[in-house]
């Protein structure tokens, strides 16, 4: 074997190792960091764990939206099936009105609250987020051509 | 009328790239001279018709012409004129014409230019051609902006406000030339493997370049927009649409470093064939995933499933189609040329394997629910804390070894003379370091680690600078694009680390403070603008008892589209910005306020454009001297000044 093809193997073994590094990297990160989307009616049906966070989508309950003391905000995300009460503190993105679609990550208390890190709405009125249709489809609130 | 007008200049654009395909691939045969004639004068004629029909849509759009569906779905009356001219491409239709108008655009000076010599030059355009006709038909057959409307409607739909925005207005035509500029340098990469030419990444240079100029002011802009129209005060948020422009951004970094060595030393010439192709092929991935409406974002426009096959179809073809030609031709190439690994073609090795490898962690986090969901239905999201983990450390290893390519030789290169240029810039990132930890407290290693990198990477372009003075303007093309990393590593580094922020309900005349600001609120005002209504905050920033400045951030509601949206207020000193957006109204004059203060933000923007400088200096040497420049058998030392 000479010099060159003996560097050739060293550069593609260490590449290989690499390669290796960089997709159990992938992997672990991906196990470590990804969020379920979960509708309503999914986190009344199955058991969720307290504090695992995850993405709850639905509608802003028509007349549910209580602002407390400060910047505590609380409301309740249905899916026309299942309904549940939400907390935040913060403020609520302009978009954020009630009887839309809205998005937010967070996690379940042992109250059974989704408390809410981050609530996003939707971006206009013509969108709704493919995960809330998703959702209300499957609650068979959805009817095409009401948004 | 203008409809119509539209429609056929939309197929006669069709029928012109198809002539323009099929002559320019026949055009690489060595003595087909005519075909090459043709082609070029198709992609003038290409241009012709894509240009008609471009602005045949943006009068429609100016004079608010309803009877054109697209028209009456986008626009309103009551739009101010630059938002009604951006409106042609803040849509689906109208943003498609403007992928194939660049593309034409590009295309036309490809013909133009003749770079790397006619049998090159017809092969990328043939190949253009292609991409073209198969855009054209994705626009007549799924997408056509000039559909009728009977009867038309008194008035419009109106457009998304977040869209009415002047960085918005830009973000999109930068972004195509970007991408599309990419497919200029694929042309050029399929040409070779057809035709077995050399010079072609010499040739395909100046696209390149341009597309990635193009690419870093695109990302620059969305994340500034996205930073000051959200009301987040964040800069990137990992979202799939941004990673769509991300990932092209990395490979036509990669691609700019490993065409050079190809052109200068002769090596990774299948690399940066490989690259070309897949800089382009991440582009129309990213158009699919912004276009067809498999995600959630402001970007999705359209979620008919017959436009996200059709492209899903292109991309496979596009992919398959230049891969196979790959595997087919590439073989019969000459191999790349060897080097030391003391050269300046391992760091240019190395830095496409850490752009690859961090290409690859965002290529993943992105596409991975969405193959998730496809095949099982279970929707998930990768949070920023995957991007953080993976890419972060990726691309900061990079950025250690960015200094030392300028300073080695191609071929065989010498790292003590590199070192004996560069130990002062370690010298900067010490002090920087040492600042660090003197000033911060509590300690923090991200904040020392990132300053001494920062300091190590300017340190090194000014030296890089001092050493080449007298040179041409472009011999200093690279050290400004290192530079200006350096300068937007601070930027992030700043406001992510120290960013803080305040979230107060506020009466008229109450206090907060944030960061080392005062703010007053003095109450609300009621404002009408072109077409919107706003309440409109009125915050004095307090200095010493004085009031200094008064920001004014508003609530707008946008009656045409039904819609609110926030305009935040924006103070800035160049080294820190105070942030504030307002909130819910809470009753009886009370309203909640929000502020960030983002220590060091806009060097973030500032770095994006110091890169694109660079970009756009090395672009001028190249346009400017091409006749001068020996080809590509001088000897290492005399390249090294390159």
């Amino acid at each position: 074997m000479n010099a060159k093809k003996k560097r050739r193997l060293a550069f593609a073994a260490a590449l290989l190792a690499a390669g290796c590094v960089l997709a159990g990297v992938i992997v672990y990160g991906l196990g470590q960091n990804t969020m379920y989307f979960r509708s309503p009616t999914d986190v009344a049906d199955k058991q969720v764990s307290e504090g695992v966070a995850f993405r709850l989508g639905g509608l802003v309950e028509k007349g549910s939206v209580r602002h407390g003391a400060g910047a505590d905000v609380r409301f309740r995300v249905t899916d026309g099936k299942s309904t549940i009460a939400a907390d935040y503190n913060g403020v609520l993105p302009a978009l954020f009105r009630e009887g839309q679609g809205v998005v937010a990550t967070g996690s379940m208390d042992a109250r059974g609250t989704f408390v809410a890190t981050e609530v996003l709405a939707k971006h206009d009125e013509k969108y709704m987020p493919p995960e809330v249709v998703a959702a209300l489809k499957r609650s068979g609130r959805w009817q095409e051509g009401s948004q | 009328m203008t409809g119509e007008l539209g429609q056929l200049s939309l197929c006669f654009a069709l029928a012109l790239a198809l002539v323009m395909a099929v002559s320019g691939l026949m055009g690489t045969r060595p003595a087909d001279f005519a075909a090459r004639r043709i082609a070029a004068g198709s992609a003038m004629g290409l241009l012709v018709f894509v240009a008609l029909a471009f602005g045949t849509l943006t009068y429609a759009f100016i004079v608010s012409d309803f009877s054109i569906f697209d028209v009456a779905s986008n626009s309103h009356t009551l739009k101010p004129l630059v938002y009604k001219i951006s409106g042609v491409w803040a849509n689906h239709e109208g943003s498609m014409l403007l992928w194939v108008l660049v593309l034409s655009i590009y295309a036309a000076i490809v013909a133009g230019l003749q770079r790397g010599g006619e049998r090159l030059t017809s092969g990328a355009l043939g190949v253009q051609g292609l991409v073209a006709a198969a855009f054209l038909l994705f626009i007549i057959f799924t997408s056509n902006p000039f559909l009728r409307l009977d009867p038309a409607p008194f008035e419009g739909a109106g457009m998304n406000p977040l869209l009415q925005d002047p960085g918005l207005a830009m973000h999109p035509p930068m972004l195509y030339a970007g991408y599309v500029g990419l497919s200029a340098s694929f042309a050029y990469a399929a040409a070779a493997l057809l035709v077995g030419e050399e010079g072609w990444a010499r040739a395909a240079r100046p696209f390149m370049l341009t597309a990635w100029i193009a690419l870093t002011c695109g990302i620059a802009l969305g994340s500034w927009w996205a930073y000051y129209e959200l009301g987040w005060g964040g800069f990137w948020f990992w979202d799939p649409v941004e990673n769509a422009s991300l990932m092209p951004w990395l490979i036509a970094t990669a691609l700019l470093h490993s065409a050079l060595a190809t052109e200068k030393s002769g090596a990774f010439r299948t690399w940066s064939l490989l690259l070309a192709i897949a800089g382009f092929s991440l582009s129309l991935i990213g158009t699919f995933l912004v276009r067809s409406g498999v995600l959630s974002s402001v970007h999705a426009f359209a979620s008919d499933p017959t436009r996200g096959f059709f492209i899903m179809v292109l991309i496979a073809l596009a992919i398959g189609g230049a891969l196979a030609l790959f595997a087919w031709r590439a073989p019969t190439l000459q191999g790349g040329a060897a080097f030391d690994v003391q050269s300046r073609e391992t760091m240019l090795l190395l830095n496409n394997v850490f752009l690859v490898a961090a290409c690859a962690c965002v290529f993943v986090g992105t596409l991975y629910p969405l193959v998730l969901d496809a095949i099982n239905g279970t929707k998930i999201s990768v949070g920023p804390p995957y991007f953080a983990l993976t890419f972060a450390p990726i691309f900061f290893a990079l950025l250690l070894l960015v200094p030392l390519g300028p300073q080695l030789n191609w071929k065989r290169g010498d790292l003590k003379a590199a070192w004996r240029t560069l130990y002062p810039a370690l010298g900067l990132a010490g002090i920087a370091a040492l600042a660090m930890v003197a000033m911060v407290s509590p300690r923090s290693v991200a904040a020392t680690g990132a300053f001494a990198v920062a300091g190590w990477l300017i340190g090194a372009s000014i030296l890089d600078i001092r050493k080449r003075k007298g040179a041409r303007a472009s011999a200093f093309a690279a050290a400004l694009a290192h530079a200006g990393l350096g300068i937007s590593l601070m930027g992030v580094a700043g406001t992510t680390l120290w960013r803080s922020e305040a979230l107060t309900v506020l009466a008229p005349g109450q206090i907060m403070t944030v960061g080392p600001y005062i703010l007053r609120f003095d109450g609300v005002t009621r404002e009408r603008g072109p077409n919107y209504i706003a309440d409109r905050g009125h915050i004095a920033l307090m200095d010493g008892g004085r009031v200094g400045t008064t920001l004014l951030p508003e609530h707008r509601f946008y009656p045409a589209e039904n819609q609110d949206m926030n305009d935040t207020a924006i103070h800035t000193t160049g080294w820190r910005d105070l942030y504030l957006a307002l909130g819910d109204d809470r009753g009886g004059g009370r309203f909640t306020l929000r502020a960030y203060v983002s220590p060091l933000a806009p060097l973030i923007w500032l770095g994006g454009l110091v890169m694109a400088l660079g970009g756009g200096l090395s672009l001028w040497g190249r346009l400017r001297v091409k006749e001068l420049e020996p080809k590509p058998a001088a000897p290492a030392t005399a390249l090294a000044a390159e």
